[in-house]
């Protein structure tokens, strides 16, 4: 069975992570991890003529560097995994439409990430692919339009506000051996426990954090200790707190290994408010960054619980509350397989 | 779903971990940014009395003119919404903010093209204030010239 | 001292407004919602010509004065006209505003690009 518990999938042993690409926008480049990023633009509109078009161009650049590193065209890939922050995911409707590969798109806010790589692995291992692409992308410029106000706009953003990440990630699984295996993945419950202020995602996500963490550990039986890190989305300076007491309270301790990739992206002196968030925040930090440190052993076993707040303006506006999700991965490290 | 009392509970525990906004800082940068603003509108003022010929009725005409034109175009050079960031309400209550929210609307949505993008969404944040300000007018004018004719 | 009274007295609306984001969790549309009707409602008082014979542009440049100026255009065309001058009047004094603020932000959209 490769069900653990009612929704954690372990994954046989030959569920690999072969290459990964990644794409970030001008603040991003600047970040603390600015130069592990494969492409980087120093302008916000990516070179293009609109937003939308900027936040294609990074997630067909990110893609475009993943088949490059893994020397794979697009009709080599069987399924292409893909969603973003936009309506109807117009970012992943339009890059699958230029690639050409069997296209299933995936939202899950900024949990995209995990989810569309936990669904790509699952379909690896199942047998129903050879090869899938997993690929998610976010932009400022078009997160800040769609969910906020007009980018120009000179309303006053408040502390626990986030920062949405311009990047985009991809990440190509398959059986074909290489040093990151996909271990298990757990698939989160949406929970909602009432916050209404967007400009405040981290305290809206941290429960759904610790609910999947908790029950991914349970159903793996495994503890903190067992990963060099665990490693949470985009709850921001506000939310990484809060997951950790929530945690706490049901004697799970990740004080010690906690990170958040809203905190790792960005400089402390950088004007992010509490920090970054977005589909690229998780997949640019987790593509670009971690793996490359499970590649060349400096990290061992990791779990990523991507973050995601479901939001909407209308239903905002509607005075309804926020509806979160997050979705877990553990990536390890294999010894003795050389990519 | 989660209970009201669940809500309620989880809203009080994470009340400490909350950041408060710096309530003093930012009504002193609202206080003098938006002090600033209208010493601008009376220099202009002035200006528009002693060498246009206005009066102290009709002298807001080009003074606000003025002060909207600014304001657009330290939009259209991106530097508005910095100000608006650090300032709050400071750059968002004078008239300032109101072309501010006018001009970002209308060139956010440039890419959808002038008649649908620029013109349809001009007014989409700054037409609320048209609207009450209207009714508001309306009623309360109402009322006034009622009293007037009665009493 | 014009000067220092338009800073002081234009400040502090702004800082009423700024209390309004910050403790009531207000957005900005709501509070220059909000003053526009206030500013009515005191016009209607006769309460803000006051304010702008003691404060000049610290009266008359805060989004208050909008509401102002929308009552004072439809009372003095109702002098002439009665009930209908109200509604011929809303817009008299405020025209050069709004067409203002129509015009330069149609033609900024029109030259320059968002920057993020």
């Amino acid at each position: 069975m490769k069900l653990l518990g009612r929704q954690t999938w372990q994954f046989a042993q030959d569920v690999f992570v072969n290459a990964a690409g990644t794409a970030v926008g001008p603040m991003e480049s600047e970040g603390p991890l600015g130069a592990l990023f494969d492409k980087r633009y120093s302008e916000l509109h990516c070179n293009e003529k609109n937003w939308e078009l900027a936040e294609r161009r990074l997630m067909e650049d990110a893609i475009g560097s993943c088949l490059m590193k893994a020397k794979l065209k697009n009709e080599d890939i069987n399924f292409f995994l893909a969603g973003d922050l936009l309506n109807q995911v117009v970012t992943a409707n339009y890059v699958a439409r230029q690639n050409q590969i069997p296209f299933l798109g995936v939202f899950g806010a900024c949990s995209t990430s995990m989810e569309s790589l936990a669904i790509g692995a699952a379909l690896v291992d199942g047998g129903y692919a050879h090869r899938v692409i997993a690929a998610c992308s976010s932009h400022n410029a078009t997160a800040e339009r769609q969910f906020r106000y007009p980018t120009e706009y000179g309303g006053q953003k408040p502390d626990s506000a986030t920062f949405t990440v311009t990047g985009a990630g991809a990440a190509l699984v398959s059986h074909q051996p290489s040093s990151v295996r996909v271990g298990a993945a757990t698939i989160g419950k949406v929970i909602d426990l009432g916050i209404k202020n967007p400009f405040d995602m981290g305290s809206a996500m941290a429960p759904a954090a610790a609910d999947t963490i908790a029950t991914h550990l349970q159903a793996t039986q495994t503890t903190p200790a067992d990963y060099d890190l665990i490693v949470t989305g985009d709850l921001s300076g506000v939310g990484s707190p809060i997951v950790k007491m929530l945690l706490h309270e049901q004697g799970i301790d990740i004080s010690k290994n906690h990170r958040d990739c809203g905190l790792m992206i960005y400089r402390p002196d950088q004007e992010v408010f509490a920090g970054g968030s977005g589909c690229g925040c998780s997949a640019v930090v987790t593509y670009g960054h971690l793996l490359k440190e499970l590649i060349e052993g400096r990290l061992s076993r990791i779990l990523v619980a991507a973050t995601g707040a479901l939001l909407n303006p209308t239903m905002m506006q509607q005075k309804e509350s926020i509806p979160t999700i997050a979705h877990a991965v553990t990536l390890e490290r294999v010894k003795g397989v050389s990519t | 779903m989660a209970t009201k009392e669940q809500q309620q509970a989880y809203a009080e525990k994470i009340k400490p971990l909350q950041p408060k906004p710096p309530y003093f800082i930012n009504c002193l940068k609202a206080f003098v940014v938006g002090g600033f603003i209208c010493v601008i509108g009376e220099a202009l003022q002035k200006f528009y009395m002693t060498y246009f010929n206005f009066t102290t009725e009709n002298v807001g005409n080009p003074t606000s003119a003025t002060l909207i034109l600014i304001a657009a175009l330290l939009t259209g050079i991106g530097v508005y919404d910095k100000i608006g960031q650090f300032a709050g309400a400071g750059s968002a209550v004078p008239v300032t903010g109101f072309a501010n929210a006018v001009t970002s609307a209308a060139l956010e949505h440039r890419s959808e093209g002038i008649v649908l993008g620029v013109a349809t969404n001009l007014f989409k944040i700054a037409g609320a204030v048209i609207v009450f300000g209207a009714v508001a007018a309306y009623v309360f004018g109402m009322i006034r010239y009622a009293f007037k004719i009665l009493l | 001292m014009d000067y220092v009274w338009a800073f002081v007295v234009g400040g502090g609306i702004c800082v009423i407004g700024q209390l309004l984001m910050d403790v009531f969790k207000r957005t900005p549309a709501h509070v220059t919602t909000s003053f526009v009707v206030l500013g009515a409602l005191f016009d209607a008082f006769g309460l803000y010509d006051q304010l702008i014979e003691f404060a000049g542009a610290g009266a008359t440049v805060p989004i208050t004065s909008f509401g102002h100026s929308l009552l004072h255009g439809a009372m003095a065309s109702a002098e002439d006209h009665g009930f209908i001058g109200i509604a011929m009047g809303i817009f008299e004094l405020t025209s050069s505003g709004i067409s203002s603020a129509i015009l330069f932000g149609f033609i900024i959209a029109l030259v320059f690009k968002p920057k993020g």
